[in-house]
C-alpha cells in the first residue's frame, strides 16, 4: 500500500475541506472492506484516506413511519438488521444488507460505501433503487440530491465532484401494500459476487389483485446498475398475473446489456435477469399482501 | 511525509499503545508490531476469515480495519481467550471434536465462532453455517468445525 496519510474529520465541512484540497489524491472510507483492499492491490493509489465514521451525519440511522429512512453513509450493514422495525419496514433492504459478504465483512461495510463504489455487482444498489432511494451529497459548493439510479455513471465511477462526498441515503416510508425483494445468482451460497442480481419492488391496489406502479433494477448484467424502467412500467394497473410479470421479466431482459466474463456467459446472464425478476416480482407481490 | 501515529486501545482487557503508519492493518500491527501471531493472515483481502478478531464486539476481518482506526476501541485477539483456569470452552470444543488440522484457519473460526456463540449459545447448524461462510478451511471440510461450534455452544450455557 503506498498511502500514507488518514485523517479523522468530525464534521462535514473538514472532511469536504480536506478532500477539495487533495483532489483526486484523497478518498472518503467508510467500512474500508473495498477501499483499503483497491489501495493494497494498487488499484488505487492515494496520498490521504478520510475516515467518515466521525461524521455525525454520516453514522445517523432514523427511522419514522412519516419520513422513511435516513441511512447515514458510514452506517455498516449490521446495524440496519440489528433494527427490528427498520428490518420490517424495508424487507428488501435487507435482502441486500445480509448477503453482502460474509458476516465479518457485514459488521464493516455500508450500503453508501457500496453505492460510491459503483461496482456492477453491487448488491445494495438495486435495492436501494426500486426503493425510491435519494443520495444526500454535500460538497465545496453546498448539497444536492441525486436519485440512486443516477448516481453510478461507470464501473467504480459515479458522480461526486473533487471534494463532494455522500452524507446519506434518504428512503421513502413504504407505502401501503408495497413490497419488495432482491436476488441474486452466484454459485456459493453465500460470499460471492454477483452473476446476475436483481431488486424489485411493487405497489398494490387495496385488493392487493393489481398492481399501482413497480421498480425493476439489475445488477452484474451492465456498467452500472440498471434501472429497468420500461420493464416496471409495464406492469402499473394490470392484474397481478403470470402473463404480466412474465412480461416484465422479458423487457427486464431486454433492458440487460451483460458481458461474458470468468463469472458467467451473456446467455447466462440474461437468462438469470429473466428467472430472478420473476423471483422478486413474486416475493414482493407476496410482502406486499403481507405474507 | 507524515510519521508514524501514536495509537492507544484496548487489546484483551489491556490499554496497549503502538506506534504505525497509517497504511498498516490491524493484522500487521497485531502481528508486526505487537508480536501478537495468533492472529492469522490468509488471504489479506477479506475473503478467508483467517485474520478474525472482535472489534468493538463485532467480528471482523482485521486485513480490512487500519491500525489508526482501533484508537480508543477494544479488541479481542485469540490471544484473550484462554485463561490462567485454562481454555475457553470453544477452544476445548475444537480440541475434542478434532476441528482442526493445519491450524492455520483455527483462530479465525474460534473468533468468529465466539463473536456467535456470546449471543446465541443456541444457534443450530444452519445458523452456524451461515455465519462461518466468511471463514475458510481447507482440511477439514467444515463438518468437524461445525460439531465442535454446536459442541462448544452447549458448553457455555
Amino acid at each position: 500500500m503506498e498511502w500514507i496519510d488518514f485523517a479523522t474529520p468530525k464534521t462535514i465541512s473538514e472532511a469536504v475541506e480536506l478532500l477539495a484540497s487533495k483532489g483526486d489524491r484523497a478518498k472518503i472510507m467508510a467500512g474500508g472492506t473495498d477501499l483499503i483492499v483497491q489501495l493494497r492491490g494498487g488499484r488505487r493509489s492515494l496520498d490521504l484516506v478520510v475516515d467518515g465514521k466521525q461524521i455525525p451525519e454520516l453514522n445517523e440511522m432514523s427511522y419514522s413511519a412519516q419520513n422513511g429512512l435516513v441511512l447515514g453513509a458510514a452506517v455498516p450493514c449490521y446495524r440496519l438488521y440489528a433494527d427490528a422495525t427498520i428490518s420490517a419496514a424495508y424487507p428488501g433492504l435487507m435482502d441486500s444488507a445480509t448477503l453482502i459478504g460474509g458476516i465479518q465483512i457485514q459488521g464493516r461495510a455500508t450500503v453508501g460505501g457500496n453505492i460510491c463504489n459503483a461496482a456492477p455487482s453491487g448488491d445494495a444498489i438495486p435495492a436501494v433503487i426500486v426503493l425510491g432511494g435519494v443520495c444526500h451529497i454535500a460538497g465545496p459548493n453546498g448539497t444536492r440530491e441525486v436519485a440512486t439510479e443516477d448516481f453510478c455513471t461507470g464501473p467504480g465511477r459515479n458522480v461526486l465532484e473533487t471534494g463532494e462526498i455522500l452524507v446519506s441515503v434518504h428512503i421513502p416510508a413504504p407505502q401501503a401494500h408495497s413490497g419488495a425483494s432482491y436476488l441474486r445468482f452466484i454459485p456459493r451460497n453465500e460470499m460471492d459476487i454477483a452473476v446476475a442480481g436483481v431488486g424489485s419492488s411493487v405497489v398494490l391496489d387495496a385488493s392487493g389483485q393489481n398492481f399501482v406502479s413497480a421498480r425493476i433494477s439489475l445488477a452484474s448484467v451492465a456498467p452500472i446498475p440498471v434501472f429497468a424502467k420500461e420493464a416496471a412500467d409495464s406492469l402499473a394497473g394490470k392484474p397481478v398475473s403470470e402473463a404480466a410479470i412474465q412480461e416484465a421479466s422479458e423487457k427486464a431482459t431486454a433492458a440487460a446489456t451483460p458481458i461474458s466474463d470468468m463469472r458467467g456467459t451473456i446467455k447466462q446472464r440474461n437468462h438469470l435477469v429473466g428467472v430472478l425478476t420473476r423471483r422478486t416480482l413474486n416475493n414482493a407481490v407476496q410482502r406486499a399482501r403481507g405474507g | 511525509m507524515p510519521g508514524p501515529t501514536h495509537v492507544q486501545t484496548t487489546i484483551n482487557g489491556e490499554e496497549v499503545d503502538f506506534l504505525c503508519e497509517p497504511r498498516q492493518s490491524l493484522l500487521e500491527v497485531l502481528r508486526d508490531i505487537l508480536g501478537m501471531t495468533g492472529t492469522k493472515e490468509g488471504c489479506n483481502d477479506g475473503n478467508c476469515g483467517a485474520c478474525t478478531v472482535i472489534f468493538d464486539g463485532r467480528i471482523i476481518n482485521s486485513c480490512l480495519v487500519l491500525g489508526v482506526e482501533v484508537q480508543g476501541r477494544e479488541v479481542t485477539t485469540i490471544e484473550g481467550l484462554a485463561t490462567a483456569d485454562g481454555l475457553h470452552p470453544i477452544q476445548t470444543a475444537f480440541l475434542e471434536n478434532a476441528a482442526l488440522q493445519c491450524g492455520i484457519c483455527t483462530p479465525g473460526f474460534i473468533m468468529a465462532s465466539k463473536g456467535l456463540l456470546d449471543g446465541e449459545v443456541d444457534a443450530d447448524e444452519g445458523r452456524v453455517r451461515h455465519w462461518l461462510a466468511g471463514n475458510l478451511c481447507r482440511c477439514t471440510g467444515y463438518d468437524k468445525i461445525v460439531r465442535a461450534v454446536l459442541d462448544a455452544g452447549q458448553k457455555m450455557k
